[in-house]
């Protein structure tokens, strides 16, 4: 049955004594997918990642053999790489584990994905405040260095490849993988206006890659094991393994990686230990990250954690971050909550965005507080349609979608906090 | 869209919360007579940050060089620190203090010597975040945003630090506290150096 093989892809070694270091992950196949890819031309390799369905795993889901292919051949210009670990949606902490428990992994995929692009410099952005993260990780470039695997040599196979860290400074929106780029480029991280693409006018306007930490370290099992064999793996359109932060109300929080299409209740009672005081006092699940709609308990019976079902649900699979919220929850106090996030990570370019965000918040923080009006909620959903799609990035969408999905799921929770200036609970 | 009520005001730059208040617009910089320089070991740091990026791309430098300053300077960035970062680069100061103010890790004024920051998230708030606060709130006897009279101790409100699953949580410079209880963290602050 789906999402209960046990298959591990990114997670498999992070367990492991001294994960971290070059000498357990060469005990434990690290850089033999390298290996294999450099006896593959570029083109094959893209054509794997292509056949194995991986789609982007940082939030947004486009398939990532897809967007290598859209790298332009026959340019003079240098290619860049980029990979996105500024791991930052509220909810979301899985690239984290990766980052310390195996950056071999990511090294490898790094490399093996530069080979298909033809880069020769690649860049790690990750966010600033994962200082000690960014320090296993740069212990672990410098060791790639000394045993040739980085550098103008790399594994002797006359590719050249530079690889370096780079911490962002506090900034939600770099992980808008424009905005990162700016950063990137020592800017504020506003994010660039699409076309032009990344693809071809990325970092200092040459062609860039920008992945995230999860899709990176799925590539050398994509490579070793082939294409079909990966997208065997989950289900139709949301092939292969994926990590699932589940935090909040349960009894087991933690990262799991399990096979798309799996049941969300499996994922929660098998995995996370169930709902804290059991299924029953569940009031809703928030599927993938703070910018996705909240499933109702009763939606959470049948779903199975998939772009299309999560789609058709109403909601989206976005980073995986899975956040469960139980019966003692005022689920407007905790959309306030996100919404005064939102208010704070608008890079404040797109007027709908930088207004409606803070227009949310006040009247998000009203209703909260027991003086809303009736007219306030419509007013939510009024402001909410005046920023989604009308803004430069997916910021925008991503404060109002939740506040949208909560009202249509929760409404009697809105309605309660005006007509009794509090809570349904407590 | 049509907007009848009057406490719904406009938003100047879109990050209007507490920690980009008056304290991080220029004008409100504290002043600091001194100009710092890099010491030696500082520099030499510098001079491997520039070599990760193409030679005409200094600017890249930009945000690890304020991260460097930061730390080489006390913890905080005045406005002659943002001017060296400039000078160092050899870009206008504006471009620096464009990203200063842009970015929440950089200190525009004094921190203690702990910098306290309690991450209140959904996730966090989820599992007790409120309680976090109010214990921290009371052992330090600090408001949210302020830094005690004997320079020890900064806490501050900050957003998901993508620990989601350890929640609650928080950080004190470096590092982060995870799994945390009101009487955990009495006894973290009781054990600082
Ligand atoms: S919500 Fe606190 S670390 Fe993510």
């Amino acid at each position: 049955m789906s999402g209960q093989s046990g298959t591990k892809v990114v997670y498999k070694n992070i367990h492991l004594e001294n994960s971290h270091t070059l000498a357990v992950s060469k005990a434990n196949g690290g850089y033999q997918a390298m290996e294999k890819a450099f006896g593959m031309t570029p083109a094959q390799v893209i054509d794997q990642v292509k056949k194995s369905g991986i789609r982007g795993r940082g939030g947004a889901g486009f398939p990532a053999g897809l967007k290598w292919s859209f790298i332009p051949k026959d340019d003079p210009r240098p290619k860049y790489l980029v990979c996105n670990a500024d791991e930052g949606e509220p909810g979301t902490c899985k690239d984290r584990e990766i980052l310390r428990g195996d950056p071999h992994l990511l090294i490898e995929g790094m490399i093996i994905t530069a080979y298909a692009i033809n880069a020769q410099r690649a860049y790690i952005y990750i966010r600033g405040e994962f200082v000690r993260e960014a320090e296993v990780l740069q212990g672990a470039i410098d060791e790639a260095y000394a045993a040739g695997l980085l550098g103008e040599n790399v594994a002797g196979r006359g590719m050249h490849f530079d690889l370096a860290v780079h911490r962002g400074a506090g900034a939600y929106v770099c992980g808008e993988e424009t905005g990162l780029i700016e950063s990137l480029e020592g800017k504020k991280g506003q994010p660039r206006l699409k076309p032009p693409f990344p693809a071809n006018i990325g970092l200092y306007d040459c062609p860039t890659v920008v992945n995230n930490v999860e899709t990176l370290t799925s590539v050398p099992d994509i490579i070793t094991k082939g294409g079909d064999w990966y997208s065997g793996l989950g289900v139709a359109n949301s092939t292969g393994t994926k990590l699932f932060s589940v935090s909040g109300h349960v009894n087991k929080p933690g990262n799991y990686e399990v096979e798309l299409g799996i049941p969300l209740k499996t994922l929660l009672n098998d995995y996370a230990g169930g709902v804290r005081g059991g299924w029953e006092n569940l009031k809703g699940v928030i599927p993938g990250g703070s910018s996705t709609p909240i499933l109702t308990a009763s939606q959470c019976e049948t779903v199975t954690m998939d772009y299309d079902a999560l789609a058709k649900a109403g909601s989206m699979l976005g980073a995986g971050s899975v956040i469960v919220v139980d019966k003692s929850v005022c689920i407007v106090r905790a959309i306030a909550r996100l919404s005064r996030f939102y208010r704070h990570e608008s890079c404040g370019q797109c007027t709908p965005c930088r207004e409606g965000t803070g227009w949310l918040a006040q009247v998000m923080g009203r209703l909260e507080a027991g003086k809303g009006t009736m007219k306030d909620i419509d007013m939510l959903l009024d402001i909410s349609g005046n920023i989604q799609g009308k803004t430069i990035c997916a910021l925008g969408d991503a404060a109002a979608m939740p506040i949208v999905g909560a009202i249509k799921a929760f409404r009697e929770e809105f309605e309660y906090h005006v007509e009794h200036g509090r809570c349904m609970v407590g | 869209m049509k907007s009848t009520d009057k406490s719904i005001g406009t938003t100047p730059n879109g990050r209007t919360d507490k920690n980009w208040g008056d304290s991080r617009s220029m004008s409100a910089l504290q002043k600091n007579s001194e100009t710092p320089r890099f010491s030696n070991e500082a520099m030499q740091e510098a001079e491997r940050i520039f070599k990760r990026y193409p030679e005409d791309k200094r600017q890249s430098a930009l945000l690890p060089l304020l991260h460097l300053a930061q730390r080489d300077f006390g913890g905080w960035l005045s406005p002659q620190a943002l001017d060296y970062v400039a000078e160092v680069i050899g870009i206008p100061p504006i471009r620096v203090y464009e990203v200063a103010t842009f970015y929440t890790m950089y200190n525009l004024k004094p921190v203690g010597k702990y910098h306290v920051q309690v991450c209140t998230n959904i996730s966090c708030w989820l599992c007790g975040s409120d309680g976090i606060m109010d214990a921290l709130t009371g052992k330090l006897d600090l408001k949210i945003g302020d830094s005690s009279d004997d320079g020890r101790f900064t806490l501050t409100e900050v957003e998901c630090l993508g620990a989601c699953a350890n929640a609650p949580m928080l950080q004190i410079n470096d590092d982060y506290y995870e799994d945390l209880t009101p009487e955990k963290v009495a006894d973290l602050i009781d054990r600082l150096p």
